[in-house]
This record gives structure tokens, C-alpha cells and sequence, in this order.
């Protein structure tokens, strides 16, 4: 059987491949965290640490599957099966490689900016039905901040589109073998990648779970496998981030021969994942209302300035 | 002789400050007190309270700014009373004045029938709690309370602990049993009701949500409870719960011997080692009478100036975590670790060494301490610098901090606040410059200062205060003195040995004194330092006996908590968080 765009090995493939990385991710960004912050991290299971993530995962599975009695039975459940379910979705339409792929949909940037709102439905219930006063706050903060970075996500993406002339993710990784978007669009890609990291709610951003304000935010009331789930889809949206940023900004897999399309692909995407863990490690958290006014006051202006002048060069160089 | 002028100077203004309070006073002054510290303390009575505290703040010279501390003695088993006024409870106000750089003590007698004495909330709102911890431990009624309920010991408790019948120990009473109806009482007595504290649970416009923050939270720093009150994320008011660290440090002050009680202390102030056995040994050798030798006081201010950086270092990385930095943390804990081990091969253990000793250190510094010391020296510096660039000067850092969580000198003053919280308001006063105990007067230092009085300064003031320490361990590895790690007194403890096989008066003075400790002479004494948060007291009463009569521990921590209502209103949660954190606090100190 040979890979290509939609087999039934293609699909199997991208799917254990994200979901063993995103929990492979759980052990590498403990020991590069470890590693930046002169320590040694978990270096007991398996050779270097490696097999700490077995271990996690059967302590997650054997834990007590516990459903608080005074929480809305029905959307705790469902919760964090949404955001699982939204985050492997958006997968559907990134290309990994000219022969790797789900779908080769005309509209995927439209449709992973759709999964990601999608998303915000996740953490909003997993707040509300948990009828804990620390997952209202994460939940309120958490729509707050998804529902408004979503909005210049979407207007940074719009240079990348109207250079390629087409929402198609395949055909935007191939317009760029002359160069990559990253330069014609640096600002388009520090804005996505800001939101990027909003969107993804990890530290500096991640205030709808700031432990030492909120706890855990969203999610305090949930544990086992459910928690598991929220953990497991914040890497895979981390995951999705960087694969994201590489597609559009960073031609995807185009890359020297000597390396197959694929590998070069999981290269830059890793490369942005170690990027967002030693930014964990880096910076403070902003305050909400900071975070609220610097998108709205700063990012999304920039981001229209920038799809205008995109604009302007367009249709002046055509 | 610097030192001496100063005491001169501070012993006239305090004669001419007595003269006017008896003339304008006169007989309404009960007695006068000697104190073998010098503190000018007048016994007066409840009725004439206020007035007195009134003039003592706002009309004499100098003014006494701050109410340093409020407690109580149960002084119905005590026998030395040395001809003051008859009481069976003594209420006593400590003040401080900052501009006439001396303290002040009032005593007010009460009896056991009438436990009733007027609140001075009006003059100080800092007596909030100070009087609610003296009704909670002594059962004295302060009329005019607002909110007269148990502060440290839990709601359902009975009898008030500092009593001299109420027992000291686990095997004097029952066996602790909690039945489910039992927890059900303890939790529902825990239950916080916002009328109790005037507060409404909406507004015109919206409801209020009550959060409980604590007593378990990753950001209260122990066991520490705020119950917040919130308009979306807007904080409208606080109620700070303590106690759930409580030991009872100060009752069992009076059943442990006056030198085994020194472990005790460390405690106290975890993070501050044998910074806390400090005021407590001055104030056993001011009453005993010890002179130290110099090379004790050089010891005692190297290590306890070590134990301050390590204090601080915990402070800078939490506060940087709670304001979402997780990395310096563990920067600054590899540095804590190496000041540990320096610490550890002086005192033989690193946290809580219990190291000082009534008339000394506990032994002489080992050979090649010079070396670790130096080593010390020579890593510390790069290091803050380089925290600087990594915390202080980092933009979101200060976007978070600054302008946050602010109050001026006059609201330090009311509040009780000391140490790095008062500077960062712009008073440049440090008790270890303004007041130097144990040798200071002879360092070069120089007091770290900040104007704005918010997060970011608070802490920018104890960052700089660890380089100043570093100078002061420099001088110290410099001109340590030669001599002995002990007086040559006969209360010195452990006492010196060398000459009880030659004459048996030496043998039975020192084995009276290792078996039951030694008996120190009746009198009072408060002694008080720079601690790691604030301004750390001791008060200790002795009755002539092997232990204390009543020990008041005064602590930085307690008053600094209380304060957090006043300047977190109108802020958000979050802002909360970094308040806390730039508090610098830790719950021990507080509850005791």
C-alpha cells in the first residue's frame, strides 16, 4: 500500500504519529525546562527519562474517573472531548508532505480557524458545567481571550492567502519554493504566532489556567482521563501551532533534497515547538485586561495595516 | 563612641518626653516602670487610655508614629512584680517613633472580673488585629470592636490559650478525636459569611462573587486564607483569615528552659534560621546582664546577614513565579543551595540551625571558613545582576508590578509596616543602621530606599539589599575579631567548663545550669532587630525561674497581612496575586 493524500494508512499514520508526539512532548518539555532551568528533570524512567510518559499515561488511566456531584453532568463530560476532537480535526487539513495528507481541501486555513473556535466551546463548558468558582473565572477569561485573538489569527492570515491567491494549505506550501512568506509577511507571522500562543493558552498566555491566580482555571474540577484529555490537546494544539507556522510562513516541507520532504517538515515544526517551551520558561504572564487591550489596541490594528499594504503591493506589482 | 552619643541623646529626649506627659497627665500616670532596656513605660489607667496614646502620637516630642504591638501578660502566678500596680491582666501598647528613633511602652492594669478596656482602632487601624489576637489568647474584651472574633485559634475553640490555667500541652488534655458531626461543626464554623464583615452580596448593578483563596492556594505562600470579594474580576474588598499555621510558639515559650527554647525560634520565620534566635538571645543576655564578646557579635552578624540573602533570594524567585516568570526560581534556589551549604558546614545544619547561644554561638567557626565565605562572596554578585536584567528590568515584569499595590509612609505608619515595605515608601530607616544592635554600628552599609511604595519597589528595594548584605559578609571575612565564641558569665549557656573540676561552686553552678537550664534574673526586656520581612521582636518576661514567664513574639508578617485589604481594593485578581507575592511572608512568622 503506498502513501498518498487520504489512504487509510495516510490517516492512521497522522494520527498516531500527533497524538504519540503530543505526549511524547509531555517528557521533552519537562527536560528542556529541566535543562534551562539548571536542573535535571524527570531522568528516572527508561533511558533518559524517556518512558516518564508511560508512566504518566498509566497513572492517568488508572486514576479515579470522578465527576464532582454538583457539576452539569453532560457538558463536563463532553468538554474536553470537544477540544480532543477539534484539535485532531484541524490536522485533517495540513499538508505534511506532497504525499502526506487527509484531505486536500480548498479551504484549509478557513477550516482550522473554524476547528479553533470551535475550540473556545471546550473550555467555556468545561468552566461553566464545573459550578467551581476558579473554572467560572478560567472559562470567562478563556472565551474573553479566544473569542478575541481569533479575530486578528484570522486578518494575520490574510497576507499569506492573498499572496497565494488561494486557501488551499497545499498550494500555499508550493507557492513559496521561491521563498518563504516569512519574509514578505514577518509581521503577519509574529502576529499569528502571538495568537498562536493565545489561542493554545500556554504560558505567557496562559491566563484561563494561571495557576498561581486561578488555580487551574478551566479545569480544576476535572481529573483521570478528562484532565488527560485537556492536557494531551493543549500539546497537540501546540502541535498544530508549529505545524501551522511552518506551513504558511516556513514552506512547510520544501527544504534541500538530500532530506526527505516529511523529515523536513518534522524539523521545523520541532523547532517551533522548543520555541514555545523556553518562551514558558522566559517570560511572566501578562495581567488579563493587558492581554485584552494589547490585542485589541496594538495586534489588530497591525495586523489590518498589514494585509493592506499586502494589498496595495499586489495590486500595484500586477 | 558613636554608639554611646547616640544612646545619650536618646536617653534625654525620652526624660524630657516623660516630663511633659507628667505635667500634662499628673496623677492619671499610675506608675512609671524602670526596664532594663530603657523603654520609658507608664502604667495608666483604661479610662485615660486613649488620651494618652492620643498625645503620645499626635501632640509630644517626639511622636510616635506606629503602634508597634499590642499583647497582654497574665500576671496572676507571677512573683516578681517589683511594686507595680496591681493587676491580674496587663495590657501592654508597644509604640514606635520613627522621627525621635525611640520606643515607648503603656501598660494598662485590668482584673480578671472586669476584662474590659476601650479599642484604640481610632488612632491606629493596625490594633485590628493586634487586639483581636490579645481577646482571642487572653479573653480581654476591647469594647468598641468591630469585628471582636477569633483570629489564630480556630472559630470553635474554647478558652483563650495564653491563659496561664489553659493547658500547654497535647497530654494535659483529652485525646484528639474528630468525629464526621465534629468536622461538619469545624467546617461550617469555617464558612465565610459576608454580613459578618458589612459586606453586601450585590451591588446595585451586579452580584458579588465570594472567593475563597486558601488556606490551600499555590500563590498564598502556606496555609493563608483571603476570602475575596469580587465584581467580575475587580476586587471590591478582603478579609485575610490566619491562623492555620498556628503552634503556639509563645505558649510554649513558658514551659521550655530558657535555652532550649532558642530551636523554637528558628522556626519562627523558617526562612530566617538563626536570624530569629538573634532577638530573642539579646533579650535573655540584656536581663541576664551578658556582654558578648566581639567576635560572638561578628559571627552572629555574618551568618545572620547569609540567612537574610537566602530569605530574599526565596522572595525575588516566588515573587517572579506568582507573577508568572517560572524559570528564576530555579536559578536562585541553586544559589540558596550553595549559601546552605556554606551554612551548613559553620552551623552543621542549613535551615534551621538554632545555632546562637545565650552568651554566644554555639561553637567557634570551623578552619577554612574564610575559603567558603570568599567563595560565596565571589559567585553572589554576577549572579543578582545578571537576575536583574532576567526579572527587574523585564518589560511585562514591571507592566504587572509597578503602579500596583501602592501605599505612602503615613499608611506604613498606621499599618504597622516595616523593613522592605517601609523603605520601598521612601523613609530611609533600618534598625540595624538607625539602632545598631550586635556590632552593626561598626559596618559600612549603606539602607536601600524606593519612593513609589509598590510591588516592583518592595521588591527592588530587597534585591539591593542583598548586595548590601554581601558588603557587610565582606567586612565581616575582613576584620573578623579574634577571642572567644562566648562571655565568661555564669548564665552563659551551655556554661564554660573548664574550671569545674578545680572548685565545686563552678560544678554545681554548671550542672544546675545544663540539667535545668539557667535561672534568669525577674525583670522585661524587648529586643528587637532588622529580621528578613520586618522588624522582629522579642518581649520576654522573666520571673526568675528556669523559663519564661510570658514570651511576646512580635513579628513583621503579621502586621504587613493585615494591610493586604487597604491596598488591593479596585484591583483584579491577579494583582492580588503579585501584592501577596511582594509582601514577602511567610505564614509561620505570621501565625506563630
Amino acid at each position: 500500500m503506498e502513501l498518498e493524500i487520504g489512504s487509510a494508512l495516510s490517516i492512521g499514520l497522522i494520527l498516531g504519529v500527533v497524538i504519540i508526539t503530543a505526549a511524547l512532548l509531555i517528557t521533552v518539555e519537562r527536560r528542556l525546562l529541566g535543562f534551562w532551568q539548571e536542573r535535571l528533570g524527570p531522568n528516572r524512567v527508561g533511558w533518559f527519562g524517556s518512558l516518564q510518559v508511560v508512566a504518566d499515561m498509566i497513572k492517568i488511566f488508572t486514576k479515579e474517573d470522578w465527576v464532582p456531584p454538583f457539576a452539569d453532568k453532560f457538558s463536563f463530560v463532553i468538554a474536553p472531548g470537544i477540544i480532543m476532537t477539534v484539535v485532531l480535526l484541524s490536522f485533517a487539513v495540513i499538508p505534511f508532505a506532497p504525499n502526506i495528507g487527509v484531505i486536500d481541501s480548498n479551504i484549509g486555513v478557513l477550516f482550522v480557524l473554524a476547528m479553533a473556535s470551535l475550540g473556545a466551546y471546550s473550555v467555556m463548558l468545561g468552566g461553566l458545567s464545573s459550578d467551581n468558582k476558579y473554572a467560572l473565572l478560567g472559562s470567562l477569561r478563556a472565551a474573553a481571550q479566544m473569542v478575541s485573538y481569533e479575530v486578528f489569527m484570522g486578518i494575520s492570515l490574510l497576507g499569506v492567502v492573498a499572496l497565494t491567491g488561494s486557501f488551499n494549505m497545499r498550494e500555499i506550501v508550493e507557492s513559496q519554493a521561491d521563498g518563504w512568506y516569512i519574509i514578505p509577511q514577518f509581521i503577519g507571522f509574529v502576529i499569528f504566532l502571538i495568537a498562536g500562543v493565545a489561542e493554545s493558552h500556554r504560558l505567557p498566555f496562559d491566563i484561563p489556567e494561571a495557576e498561581q491566580e486561578i488555580c487551574a482555571g478551566y479545569h480544576t474540577e476535572y481529573s483521570g482521563m478528562k484532565f488527560g484529555m485537556f492536557f494531551v490537546a493543549e500539546y497537540i494544539g501546540l502541535v498544530l501551532i508549529s505545524s501551522l507556522i511552518t506551513v504558511l510562513f516556513f514552506g512547510g516541507w520544501l527544504g534541500p533534497a538530500f532530506l526527505p520532504p516529511v523529515i523536513w517538515f518534522a524539523i521545523k515544526v520541532f523547532v517551533f515547538i522548543a520555541f514555545f517551551i523556553l518562551m514558558r520558561a522566559a517570560v511572566p504572564r501578562p495581567r488579563y485586561d493587558q492581554l485584552m487591550s494589547y490585542g485589541w489596541l496594538f495586534l489588530l490594528p497591525l495586523s489590518l495595516v498589514n494585509l493592506l499594504v499586502t494589498g496595495v503591493i499586489i495590486l500595484s506589482t500586477q | 563612641m558613636e554608639a554611646t552619643a547616640e544612646t545619650i541623646s536618646m536617653n534625654s529626649q525620652s526624660s524630657g518626653l516623660l516630663e511633659q506627659l507628667r505635667r500634662d497627665f499628673g496623677d492619671r500616670i499610675l506608675a512609671e516602670q524602670a526596664t532594663c532596656e530603657g523603654i520609658p513605660t507608664l502604667w495608666v489607667d483604661r479610662q485615660h487610655l486613649l488620651a494618652l496614646l492620643k498625645t503620645l502620637r499626635d501632640d509630644c516630642s517626639p511622636r510616635f508614629e506606629m503602634l508597634f504591638d499590642i499583647t497582654a501578660i497574665d500576671e496572676r502566678l507571677r512573683k516578681h512584680r517589683g511594686g507595680q500596680p496591681a493587676s491580674e491582666f496587663t495590657v501592654v501598647y508597644h509604640l514606635m517613633s520613627f522621627s525621635g528613633n525611640c520606643d515607648f511602652r503603656v501598660k494598662v492594669p485590668l482584673m480578671d472580673a472586669d476584662l474590659n478596656i476601650p479599642t484604640i482602632i481610632s488612632l491606629w487601624p493596625a490594633a485590628n488585629w493586634y487586639e483581636r489576637e490579645t481577646w482571642d489568647m487572653f479573653g480581654i474584651n476591647f469594647e468598641g470592636h468591630p469585628n471582636l472574633y477569633r483570629l489564630v485559634l480556630p472559630p470553635t475553640w474554647k478558652g483563650h490559650a495564653l491563659r496561664k490555667e489553659h493547658p500547654a500541652r497535647a497530654t494535659e488534655m483529652e485525646p484528639f478525636s474528630l468525629e464526621d458531626d465534629a468536622a461538619e461543626y469545624e467546617q461550617q464554623a469555617l464558612l465565610f459569611k459576608p454580613e459578618e464583615w458589612g459586606m453586601k452580596r450585590a451591588s446595585d448593578s451586579s452580584e458579588f462573587m465570594f472567593l475563597n483563596l486558601g488556606p490551600n492556594h499555590p500563590s498564598v505562600h502556606g496555609a493563608f486564607r483571603i476570602a475575596v470579594q469580587l465584581d467580575g474580576e475587580i476586587l471590591v474588598d478582603a478579609v485575610p483569615d490566619i491562623g492555620y499555621h498556628h503552634r503556639g510558639a509563645e505558649k510554649m515559650g513558658e514551659r521550655q528552659s530558657w535555652h532550649t527554647y532558642i530551636p523554637y525560634t528558628d522556626r519562627i520565620d523558617y526562612l530566617g534560621g538563626v536570624m530569629n534566635n538573634l532577638p530573642y538571645v539579646m533579650a535573655v543576655e540584656q536581663m541576664a546582664g551578658i556582654q558578648v564578646p566581639e567576635r560572638v557579635k561578628t559571627i552572629r552578624v555574618m551568618l545572620v546577614e547569609m540567612f537574610r540573602i537566602c530569605s530574599h533570594l526565596l522572595f525575588y524567585g516566588t515573587f517572579a513565579q506568582d507573577v508568572g516568570q517560572l524559570s528564576p526560581i530555579f536559578y536562585m534556589f541553586v544559589e540558596r543551595e550553595r549559601i546552605f551549604n556554606i551554612i551548613e558546614s559553620i552551623c552543621g545544619a542549613r535551615m534551621h540551625p538554632g545555632w546562637f547561644r545565650i552568651g554566644g554561638v554555639a561553637q567557634n567557626l570551623p578552619q577554612g571558613w574564610e575559603e567558603r565565605v570568599k567563595e560565596l562572596l565571589d559567585f553572589m554578585p554576577p549572579r543578582i545582576d545578571e537576575y536583574d536584567k532576567m526579572v527587574l528590568n523585564n518589560g511585562i515584569l514591571k507592566r504587572r508590578t509597578q503602579g500596583v499595590g501602592a501605599y505612602n509612609t503615613q499608611q506604613a505608619y498606621d499599618w504597622g509596616i516595616t523593613g522592605a515595605g517601609l523603605r520601598a515608601t521612601g523613609l530611609e530607616w533600618d534598625y540595624r543602621k538607625n539602632r545598631p544592635y550586635s556590632g552593626y554600628e561598626n559596618f559600612e552599609f549603606d539602607v536601600p530606599i524606593a519612593v513609589n511604595g509598590d510591588c516592583y519597589d518592595r521588591c527592588a528595594v530587597r534585591v539591593e539589599e542583598m548586595r548590601q548584605s554581601l558588603r557587610i559578609i565582606k567586612q565581616c571575612l575582613d576584620h573578623m575579631p579574634s577571642g572567644d565564641y562566648k562571655a565568661d558569665h555564669p548564665l552563659t549557656t551551655p556554661p564554660r567548663k573548664e574550671k569545674t573540676m578545680q572548685d565545686i561552686e563552678t560544678l554545681i553552678n554548671h550542672f544546675l545550669s545544663v540539667s535545668w537550664g539557667p535561672v534568669i534574673p525577674p525583670n522585661e526586656a524587648t529586643m528587637a532587630i532588622e529580621g528578613t520581612k520586618g522588624i522582629n521582636s522579642y518581649y520576654l518576661v522573666s520571673d526568675g525561674s528556669t523559663s519564661s514567664y510570658r514570651t511576646r513574639i512580635r513579628t513583621p508578617s503579621f502586621a504587613h497581612l493585615q494591610m493586604i485589604p487597604e491596598i488591593s481594593r479596585g484591583f483584579m485578581v491577579a494583582d492580588l496575586i503579585a501584592i501577596i507575592a511582594s509582601i514577602d511572608f511567610v505564614m509561620a512568622d505570621v501565625d506563630r
